[in-house]
């Protein structure tokens, strides 16, 4: 895409913000223990969302709700509302699979399956239904990687295992398997902090790249990165939402005293 | 003094050598104004280690080679007339060693003095009713040629029992003293005392190591005995097993090992996915709480002795079969069959399969899970497609190594599957293993040299070699999947 389709969808989404997901009154529990306080959250269509505070703030326990992670945890409970497209996630005939098809997720440390590099990217696609002749899991290999800027490095080897390649190489394999299922929001929780500053670098490239296809929620941890490839950011601190704003501004006249001291490294 | 006394006394010592070179430690390094290299414990123990572990190695050796010693010379004192016909100098030395142990006895309950027993002869007096009042029973009349070498054998004996307890002491106090001597305030004992407990250690592993090759070697050993007796492709390559006591069995592996892998192939057919759907369900769907109490209680039926299941299979199961399927079917009338011992063997094996299954499914790390989750996968997808793939190597290892547990299976198949060697494939017959037939040539009054008693070695040998192999194989494939996330 060049540069300036990427600027007009930039600037559409600016002018007019569709909001991809919304979060209203989320309060998380772990069991006794309140991680989340009433956070009122949106995230816009095709923009990066950063969300940044000390750890433990809740930042990354507000990203797994957005496509539900935290089911998987038993003493996890979830309350209050969060929509994707205006429709209510946590709402009973939601189908969890059918949800995690359109909010994809990358994480922390690069996990690809001990599967081919092949493997790892059809396994998406073919549990959803969506590819079944050869040809198609092909395509959508080849599409996947490319859009994940991998398929150059590794199209000689694709059925060579995913867990071989280097940390970054796996982290953009992940993403790329993310990709593969076609989700509307991408769901990233410090996607490079296991990353040297080279595969950095290549990771936030892509991120800003991908910016114009799907909705993209990052946690993050530097500050740099935030005001790198975010356009909005989100500030967490002990379970509540200090504020929420354009990048720009939250980098250089935020609101809130709690925000400037933490951007500028005072504090967490 | 008898060894547990003389233990108890080198360990008083070493404890009394920690004490008195912790002190002089302490008070060299006041005297000469120096710090202490190591701390003060370190020279007490270096002081104790040296006071005790070559007095107890020197007692573990001479109690080893103390009645190899007594025995040769003893043995030479026999005239060969004493020796009955038909009957070995072994035996012979038998009746001594029981002879000696019953005068200790009668000496001990203080009904005879030494003085008495010394002067007592067999031609003159009872011994055998004399012995048989301490509970010493013997199967003959006890001939003057043997009661003089039984009375050699306990002199000799007692005067080697002493000179153990002396040289034992001895080498404690020598080598305990040497140690303390050598206490200055730069003296490295923390150092020494390493050295000493890496050695310890190092020596234990030798010991089982020893071991192995030990057993491996007398196997071996009798092995090859019984194959200069019996032609070793007769042996692996003949269908038929026949011993008889008289000579000219018919030795043939292969029923024996049908049997085996038949019983075997039964019980993982049971005990795999059983044990397999258990260890899923445990690591994926339990809940903590239930999966604090039923871990443990199927772990409960690993710890159940097999003779209890041999017991089950026989009065249980087997008439069970018997009266239900086979005679309905058909299919056989005898309540011991491969079908029996296979379903109960299996039964014995979950636990086994479950349990390592479990451990390997948890260490499937959480992140592939989430990486599965996360792309919308539901629970069960996540677990065919990408737990138990990753996790298949360290299930096949255990799956090899309850297979190597089946092959070496005796009590259940003795008591479940019979005792025909045959060949065949109607699992409701009777059939055998090897390591039944070990156990039938290995009891009852036949002579240590005939093929019929060395056979049993060449099966144990045989059977080592099958379930070693499994267990390398085991071993390789889980060392190569723990690679994998590393």
């Amino acid at each position: 895409m060049s540069e300036a389709a990427t600027q007009d969808a930039v600037n559409a989404s600016v002018e007019q913000p569709v909001i991809k997901m919304r979060g209203t009154g989320v309060n998380v529990f772990y069991g006794d223990k309140q991680a989340l306080f009433d956070v009122d959250l949106d995230v816009r269509q095709h923009s990066v969302t950063a969300l940044i505070g000390p750890s433990g703030c809740g930042k990354s326990t507000f990203l797994r709700c957005l496509n539900r992670m935290n089911d998987t945890i038993d003493i996890c409970k979830v309350t209050g509302e969060i929509t994707l497209d205006s429709e209510n996630i946590y709402a009973p005939m939601i189908d969890v699979v059918e949800l995690r098809a359109r909010v994809g997720m990358v994480f922390q440390k690069p996990n690809p399956f001990p599967k081919s590099i092949y493997e790892n990217i059809v396994y998406g696609p073919r549990i959803h239904g969506q590819v079944s002749t050869r040809a198609e899991m092909d395509e959508i290999v080849e599409k996947s990687l490319i859009k994940a800027g991998l398929f150059n490095e590794v199209k000689d080897r694709l059925q060579e295992p995913g867990t071989g390649l280097s940390g970054g190489q796996q982290q953009r394999l992940c993403i790329a398997r993310a990709i593969a299922v076609s989700p509307e929001v991408i769901l990233m929780d410090e996607p490079c902090s296991a990353l040297d500053p080279i595969a950095t670098a290549k990771v936030e490239e892509l991120i800003d790249e991908l910016r114009v296809n799907y909705t993209i929620v990052i946690v993050t941890h530097s500050m740099q990165q935030a005001a790198r490839v975010s356009q909005r950011t989100a500030m967490f601190h002990l379970g509540k939402l200090i504020e929420e704003g354009p990048t720009d501004k939250m980098f250089t006249k935020p609101d809130h005293k709690l925000t400037q001291d933490y951007i500028t490294g005072r504090f967490g | 003094m008898t060894p547990g006394v003389l233990v108890i006394l080198v360990l008083v010592l070493g404890g009394i050598g920690f004490v008195l070179g912790r002190r002089r430690a302490l008070q060299s390094a006041a005297r000469e104004g120096l710090k202490l290299h190591s701390l003060p414990g370190y020279y007490g123990q270096t002081v104790a280690l040296f006071t005790v572990v070559p007095a107890l190695f020197l007692m573990a050796t001479w109690l080893f080679l103390q009645p190899i010693a007594i025995e040769n010379s003893v043995s030479s004192q026999i005239p060969d007339s004493a020796v009955a016909e038909g009957s070995a100098r072994s035996l012979v030395m038998v009746d001594v060693r029981r002879i000696a142990e019953g005068l200790d006895s009668l000496a001990e309950q203080g009904a005879l003095s030494e003085q008495v027993l010394l002067d007592m002869r067999a031609d003159l007096t009872n011994v055998r009713s004399r012995l048989a009042e301490v509970g010493v029973a013997l199967g003959s009349e006890v001939s003057p040629a043997v009661f003089e070498a039984a009375k050699s054998y306990r002199g000799i004996e007692h005067t080697a029992s002493s000179i153990r307890t002396v040289a034992v002491l001895i080498a404690a106090l020598v080598f305990g003293a040497w140690a303390w001597m050598r206490i200055k305030p730069r003296m490295r004992a923390r150092n020494v005392s390493e050295t000493f407990v890496k050695a310890l250690l190092m020596g234990s592993s030798l010991v089982a190591i020893l071991t192995t090759v030990g057993i491996i070697g007398s196997l071996l050993f009798e092995s090859i005995q019984f194959f200069k007796l019996y032609p070793a492709t007769e042996f692996y390559f003949s269908t038929v097993w026949n011993p008889q006591f008289r000579g000219g069995s018919d030795f043939g592996f292969l029923p024996l090992l049908w049997g085996t892998l038949y019983v075997s192939f039964i019980a993982l057919l049971v005990a795999v996915p059983v044990g397999l759907m258990i260890a899923i369900y445990l690591a994926e769907y339990a809940g903590s709480h239930l999966r604090s109490f039923a871990k443990p209680a199927i772990e409960v039926l690993a710890g159940i002795p097999t003779i209890v299941y041999g017991l089950f299979a026989l009065i249980t199961v087997g008439p069970f079969l018997r009266d239900w399927i086979a005679q309905p079917l058909g299919l056989g009338t005898s309540s011991s069959s491969v079908m029996t011992a296979g379903l109960v063997m299996g039964i014995m094996l979950i636990p086994f399969i479950s349990s390592l299954s479990d451990d390997i499914i948890n260490a499937v790390p959480q992140a592939m899970r989430d990486g599965s989750y996360g792309l919308g996968a539901t629970q069960s997808e996540t677990i065919k497609q990408v737990i138990l793939p990753a996790a298949l190597p360290g299930i096949v290892g255990a799956f090899l190594l309850a297979a190597s547990r089946a092959i070496g299976e005796t009590m259940i198949v003795v008591m479940g599957a019979g005792a025909a060697a045959r060949l065949n494939l109607n699992p409701f017959e009777a059939m055998t293993t090897v390591t039944v037939k070990i156990v039938s040539q290995l009891t009852g009054d036949t002579e240590f040299a005939s093929p019929e008693t060395l056979v049993a070695f060449a099966l144990g040998l045989t059977l080592f070699v099958f379930t070693l192999g499994l267990n390398v194989l085991a071993l390789y494939i889980v060392r190569k999947y723990r690679e994998q996330y590393e």
